[in-house]
Parts: structure tokens; C-alpha cells; sequence
């Protein structure tokens, strides 16, 4: 059976990016007995079961993804883990972290146990849950956190729910902090843009479109950072999304707090422009932002500003979205398109000094470091998760082709940069093209 | 560019928004409208240009005056009309916006008037007339959220013209709750597609969207420096909620400041006109004297407007 047995693999001739590790070199990959064995040279006695030919292809560490929505438990009729972890492995994505906005929300250790168990049986990517931070996400009582850490979370967040109560977030906090744990935070007010659905800009000004403004970000921002000061917590900036939210954690991290950034994959590409005729594909949180904003992202990326891009994949259905814009579920697919519009980065920003290294760092060793977990590099010894891709390939989005049961993003239709070739994920070929 | 109102002719397939409609198409509107204008006045008050067409009209947001003027419309046009209130409570019970559309369609609608509070819901409609395959339905934007209310703002370039006959002489300002209003946003479209070349925002800070400027806007808080020199005057209704979410501390403030008086009209050219596109709230944001005086062509705006929609839907059932 398929994961019971670990074969003997080797990678041949493929050009070996590893970030982590300094590498970008031709070179073979052995793994023996689900881990990595050898690069380069074979070792002693290595007799391969499986050869995967890379031929002008990258070998890179499996992708991190730090927010994936896999639906489970509560939205199964959105998606399903199986279908969920298949898209993926289609992907190259080897490990993510979903938020805990599930129904129940991930406030329990049961629950987190659960899933991680039904993730396991399926024997795909590592799912790593981020508990809830307050109960319910009702921004009032603090959830059990040692145990939920014990039950297999990596760190504790609240989703699109901001906590309204200052003394609430400031005792989080104080709590995480007691023990060490990262809060994972989306700067957002929870009153200023309440109910916007779009960038407060000339855009929806225009289209009468209700607008969150960037002050919705930079205050949250600020509270954030002052509340850093006094409770000494780790935090994790999810979603940021315009070029002041990005100088002041810029700010920040000159200063020394301990802060690292996220941003969603689409928004690296895309701005409020895009909604065009109210696309609802384009309905997204945080908003997609204006051009300005959007050349931020991309050279904050590069100044390491931001750690890592994220797919912030998020499955909805027809009925969610097929609405008028206000009135569309915000969110899009990304699971399959995490390394494409990683890449696209890397040949947009080439000139201002992006390459493919950096672009598959910030989805590989960068992410697993934000997350805390042993994940997102190729070292010896290490669990064998391994993405093979073709860097030169160009492949058009469409709904029918995504494995996610998430069929929606506002770049249907759009031809992206590098497809994924073969996906191994503990030492086993889970997924080849 | 790509625009979703103009079918492969660039003909008007659907009726959606003013921004980015040729002046040419808007011209010809207002040209037809003069002729149906004399219709009303007509002892048999029909045209038979629309006869055996069924023009279904959609509010998912009531207004009985919106309704009446495109059921008038309809009728003077021969057309079989279907009114059909659709509250949001009863849509939200089940039926989604477009399994909706679906129904009706199969009923043989040849033209769905819609209106609805949220920006861009007819653009979804024309989408997915489109991706069906049903070119044949037209699409008439009575008003969605925000955004647009396309045959408010003809009517009100038809008004203009009427008094005023040349566009590109004059300076129009548009006064008050322009942040929450599509007949704004449809008029400043009109007005600078036609080449006026002033067209001023007047409000409270709270009142007026960002980035008007962008909009090729003149943008003044005081009234009585915005109104001086102004050929025309575009009252828009402020309402009562506005009170209540912060924008406004109260309605007697807002007529002091913003309120349109004899005393400013005086401000504006002696033979400036005052519009409003109704229902007023006078000694709200309109003065009765002002409302009821000799300047106001407020009334006569609502007369245009049948024709004005008349000229629309035969415009629509003829491409």
C-alpha cells in the first residue's frame, strides 16, 4: 500500500533549489526510508527503487502554506479534506496551517485532535491547525491554550474576527507570551471599514462600492505593536496588505519586536483595478489594494519585510459566489496556485532583484520558520517532502483543471509561470503530471 | 475596452451605468426622448414599437415612484408589463438572484428593469444573460445600491438640455449626500461624457466619497462659494438615517448649511435652474420658496423621465 512501504527514490539531473541550505545546483536527491539521504553523491549501497527524472526541472523543498481553509469540520459541503489535501498535493504544497474559522471553531482540543488525525489517515501534506485564540473567535474568554498546543496547534490566531476588546487583547497576549506561543493577528479595526467590501479608494468611490480604508490596517497595526511593547508577545501579521501597514511593520522589526508578516499570493499581483465590472471572484480580505500597494508587497518581499506568501486558500461554492459583489463570500482558491504566483514574483520583480531562490523561500524554509514547525528545506536527515516543478511552463487557470472543490479566483482565465511536476511528501510520490 | 452595455454593433444591449457610454448613444437617447415627449401629450398616449414584448419589472428594493415611471414607460410603448416586488427577506429565503432571472427568462421576458441595494447586482444579471446565451434579454439598471441610476441621470441631461441646450458653456453643482447617492455618480457621468466643463460637489466632509477630484469634480464644503455662478443645481434627497451613523449631528444643522435658500440661490446666475430627482425633504435640504419657485424645474423633470425611459426601452428592443 501506497505510504506503507517507503521506497527507495532518486530525483536525477533536476536544478536543486534549496534556500535553507544554499543550494541551487544540478544535482540527484536520494531518499532512502521516507527521509533525504543524499545530495548529490549516492550513498554507500543506495539501490533506487524509483527514479523521478527532473530533467530542466527545479527540485525544491515542499511548499508551506500558512493559511489554507480545508473546510473540516463544519463546511464539508464547501470542501473536504480529501479534496482539499489532493489540491494540494497538486500544488507542490507538502505542509500548511489552517485557521481555526471552522464550525465548531478550533477552540477545543478534541477537535484539533480530530482533525489532525483524519489529516493523517490520508497520509498527504502535514496539516498543522492554528487554535482559536479566544473562544468561539467571540473575543472574550481565552481558550485552553497549552492543551490546544498539546493537541497538535502551532500557534493561536483569530481569523477575520477582531478581537474588540482592548483588555481581551492584551490578556492573549500576556497569556501566549507566559508560555511562549505566537498570536497570529490580521491587523484589521474592528469598526473602521466595517462591512466595506472593497479598497477605499477612487475605484469604490466610482462603483458606489462601501470602502475599508488603510487606516483600518495601520491602527490595528499600531495597537498591535504597542501591545507587543508591554506583553513582550510573538506575533504574526496575517494578510497585510498596503504600503503604510508595510512601513510600519517595518518599523517594527528595526526596532526589534519579535514580528513576522504574511501575505496572500494574489495580492502580490493584483489591485482594486481587477474587480473591473464587480467581478465577485475579485471580492477578497483584506481588500485587494491599489497599485502603490501592491508595488509595496512586491519589494517588501524582497527587502524580507514580509517572510512569506501565503495561498490564504478559501473553497466557496456557487451559491457564495455568484451574488452581487457586496454580497459575495470574500476569498478565493490557492492552494494550486501558490507556486506559480510565487514565481510569477520572481520574473515580475526580476529587475529589482527577485530570483527563484528567494521566490521559493518565501513559500518553503521562510514559512516553516514563521510557523515553527521542521518543514521547508532539504536537509539531510530531514522528512523527504519534495517538489519537483517546471519552472518554464505556462498553464491557463481554469476551473475545471483545479482539483480544489474551490473553483473561484478573479485570475480565471490568466496564464501563470511553473507547474508542478511530481509532489513527494514523506518520502512517497503522492502526485505526479 | 470591453463594455458590457454595447453588444458587437455597438448598439446598447443593456442599459447599466453612464460612465464610459459613448456621448454619441447618450445624444441619441436624449433625441428620441423629444420625440416621445409629445406621446404624453396625445389623446391615445401609445406607440406600438413595443407590442407583444414582456418587460418584467425587478425590485428587489422598493420604490413605487421608480416603478410607476417605467410601467408608464412600457405601457406607452405597448409592451405588456409584470411588476414584481421582491423584498430582500423573501429572496433571501431561498431563490438566488439568478435561479430568479432563470425563471422569469423561461416565462419569455424580453427586458428585466431592475432595481436593487447593492452596486453592480444588474451587471451580474446581464453577465449571466450572456453566459447563457440569452442576448436576446435586455437589461435595464433602475437603480442598484450606490452605484448607478442610469435613467435618472439621462432624464436629468435631458432636463438640462432642455433649459440650457449646450452643455459645453456650463458649470453644474450637485449638492449634498453625493457618498451614498447613484443618481450622482450617474449625473457626474453624464455631465462630463456631454463636455460641461465644471461640475462641482458640495456637501459636508462626511457626505462626499474620497477621490471626487479623480473624477474630474471641483469639490467645495462651503455652499455658498460653490454655488456662485452655477447655471445649474442638482438637489439630491438626504436621508433620515443619515443622522444616525455619525455622518450628520441633526437636520436643522444640515439645512443651515447646506440647505438650499432663496438667499443662495441668488448666489448662483440669475436664470440658474434647480433640480431634484425626488422625493424632496423640504427644510431639510430644499426651502419650500426654493422648491416651488419659478427656478425649480422639478416637475418637469419627472414628465421628461417617461420619455426619457421610453427612449431606452425602444432603444433596447431594437437591438
Amino acid at each position: 500500500m501506497d505510504g506503507s512501504i517507503n521506497m527507495n527514490i532518486v530525483i536525477k539531473q533536476g536544478r536543486v533549489i534549496d534556500p535553507a541550505n544554499g543550494i541551487d545546483a544540478i544535482k540527484d536527491v536520494f531518499i532512502v526510508d521516507g527521509h533525504i539521504a543524499a545530495i548529490g553523491q549516492a550513498p554507500a549501497g543506495f539501490h533506487g527503487d524509483q527514479v523521478v527524472d527532473a530533467t530542466g526541472l527545479v527540485v525544491s523543498p515542499g511548499l508551506v502554506d500558512l493559511s489554507a481553509r480545508l473546510r473540516e469540520p463544519g463546511y464539508e459541503y464547501k470542501a473536504t479534506l480529501e479534496s482539499e489535501l489532493d489540491a494540494a498535493m497538486a500544488g507542490g504544497v507538502t505542509s500548511l496551517l489552517c485557521p481555526p474559522d471552522t464550525d465548531p471553531v478550533l477552540d477545543e482540543p478534541g477537535l484539533v485532535e480530530m482533525l489532525v488525525h483524519r489529516a493523517r489517515l490520508l497520509n498527504q501534506s502535514h496539516v498543522y491547525p492554528l487554535g482559536a485564540l479566544t473562544v468561539g473567535l467571540k473575543g472574550k474568554e481565552l481558550t485552553e491554550m497549552a492543551e490546544l498546543t498539546e493537541a497538535g496547534c502551532v500557534g493561536f490566531a483569530q481569523a477575520e474576527e477582531p478581537i474588540q476588546d482592548t483588555t481581551v487583547m492584551q490578556r492573549t497576549m500576556q497569556y501566549a507570551s507566559t508560555f511562549g506561543y505566537t498570536v497570529w493577528l490580521r491587523p484589521q479595526d474592528p469598526y473602521l471599514g466595517r462591512g466595506g467590501v472593497a479598497h477605499a479608494g477612487p475605484l469604490a468611490s466610482r462603483l458606489g462600492l462601501s470602502g475599508v480604508p488603510v487606516t483600518s490596517e495601520t491602527i490595528a497595526l499600531h495597537t498591535i505593536f504597542e501591545l507587543m511593547r508591554s506583553t513582550g508577545a510573538k506575533v504574526h501579521i496575517c494578510r497585510v496588505s498596503s504600503a503604510s501597514g508595510l512601513a510600519l511593520v517595518r518599523a517594527a522589526r528595526d526596532e526589534g519586536l519579535p514580528v513576522t508578516c504574511d501575505v496572500g499570493a494574489h495580492h502580490i499581483h493584483l489591485t482594486d483595478n481587477d474587480i473591473g465590472f464587480f467581478d465577485p471572484n475579485a471580492r477578497m480580505t483584506p481588500p485587494l489594494r491599489s497599485q502603490r500597494d501592491r508595488d509595496a508587497i512586491q519589494a517588501a518581499l524582497l527587502d524580507g519585510t514580509i517572510d512569506a506568501i501565503c495561498s490564504d486558500h478559501t473553497p466557496l461554492d456557487d451559491e457564495e459566489k455568484l451574488l452581487p459583489f457586496g454580497e459575495a463570500s470574500p476569498g478565493a482558491t490557492g492552494l494550486e496556485l501558490l507556486l506559480s504566483l510565487a514565481i510569477k514574483w520572481a520574473q515580475d520583480a526580476h529587475s529589482s532583484g527577485a530570483d527563484l531562490s528567494k521566490a521559493i523561500a518565501r513559500i518553503t524554509c521562510d514559512a516553516a520558520r514563521v510557523a515553527g514547525i521542521n518543514a521547508g528545506s532539504l536537509a539531510i536527515g530531514g522528512v523527504a517532502d519534495v517538489c519537483v516543478f517546471d519552472p518554464a511552463a505556462r498553464w491557463k487557470v481554469e476551473p475545471a483543471a483545479l482539483r480544489s472543490q474551490g473553483k473561484h479566483t478573479p485570475l480565471i482565465g490568466y496564464e501563470l509561470p511553473a507547474q508542478v511536476r511530481h509532489t513527494i511528501v514523506s518520502g512517497r510520490v503522492a502526485f505526479s503530471r | 475596452m470591453y463594455n458590457p452595455q454595447l453588444n458587437k454593433n455597438g448598439e446598447l444591449q443593456h442599459l447599466l451605468t453612464l460612465e464610459g457610454l459613448p456621448a454619441a448613444i447618450i445624444t441619441r437617447i436624449l433625441d428620441t426622448a423629444a420625440s416621445f415627449v409629445s406621446v404624453s401629450d396625445r389623446e391615445v398616449k401609445k406607440v406600438p414599437l413595443m407590442r407583444g414584448k414582456s418587460v418584467f419589472n425587478l425590485f428587489f428594493e422598493n420604490s413605487t415612484r421608480t416603478r410607476t415611471t417605467f410601467e408608464i414607460a412600457s405601457t406607452r410603448l405597448s409592451a405588456d408589463v409584470i411588476n414584481l416586488n421582491i423584498s430582500a427577506s423573501s429572496a433571501s429565503k431561498g431563490e438566488s438572484l439568478l435561479d430568479t432571472i432563470d425563471n422569469l427568462s423561461a416565462m419569455h421576458a424580453d427586458m428585466f428593469v431592475v432595481r436593487h441595494a447593492q452596486s453592480g447586482a444588474p451587471y451580474l444579471i446581464a453577465k449571466h444573460l450572456v453566459d447563457t446565451g440569452q442576448d436576446h434579454v435586455h437589461v435595464m439598471n433602475a437603480g442598484d445600491g450606490r452605484h448607478a441610476h442610469p435613467t435618472q441621470g439621462l432624464l436629468d441631461m435631458y432636463t438640462i438640455r432642455h433649459y440650457k441646450k449646450d452643455f459645453r458653456n456650463l458649470t453644474v453643482a450637485i449638492v449634498g449626500d453625493i457618498l451614498h447617492s447613484r443618481v450622482a455618480r450617474s449625473d457626474i457621468h453624464g455631465l462630463t461624457t456631454l463636455g460641461v466643463p465644471e461640475v462641482r460637489a458640495i456637501g459636508p466632509r462626511t457626505l462626499l466619497p474620497s477621490s471626487l477630484e479623480q473624477m474630474g469634480l471641483r469639490v467645495f464644503n462651503d455652499m455658498n462659494e460653490g454655488l456662485k455662478g452655477v447655471d445649474v443645481i442638482i438637489m439630491l434627497r438626504l436621508q433620515n438615517e443619515r443622522m444616525t451613523g455619525a455622518l450628520l449631528p441633526s437636520a436643522q444643522e444640515y439645512f443651515k448649511s447646506y440647505g438650499l435658500t432663496p438667499e443662495r440661490l441668488a448666489l448662483a446666475k440669475p436664470d440658474a435652474i434647480v433640480m431634484h430627482p425626488g422625493p424632496m425633504n423640504r427644510g431639510v435640504e430644499i426651502d419650500s420658496a426654493v422648491a416651488d419657485g419659478a427656478q425649480a424645474v422639478i416637475l418637469p423633470q419627472v414628465t421628461f423621465g417617461i420619455a426619457v425611459r421610453m427612449a431606452v426601452m425602444s432603444m433596447l428592443a431594437a437591438a
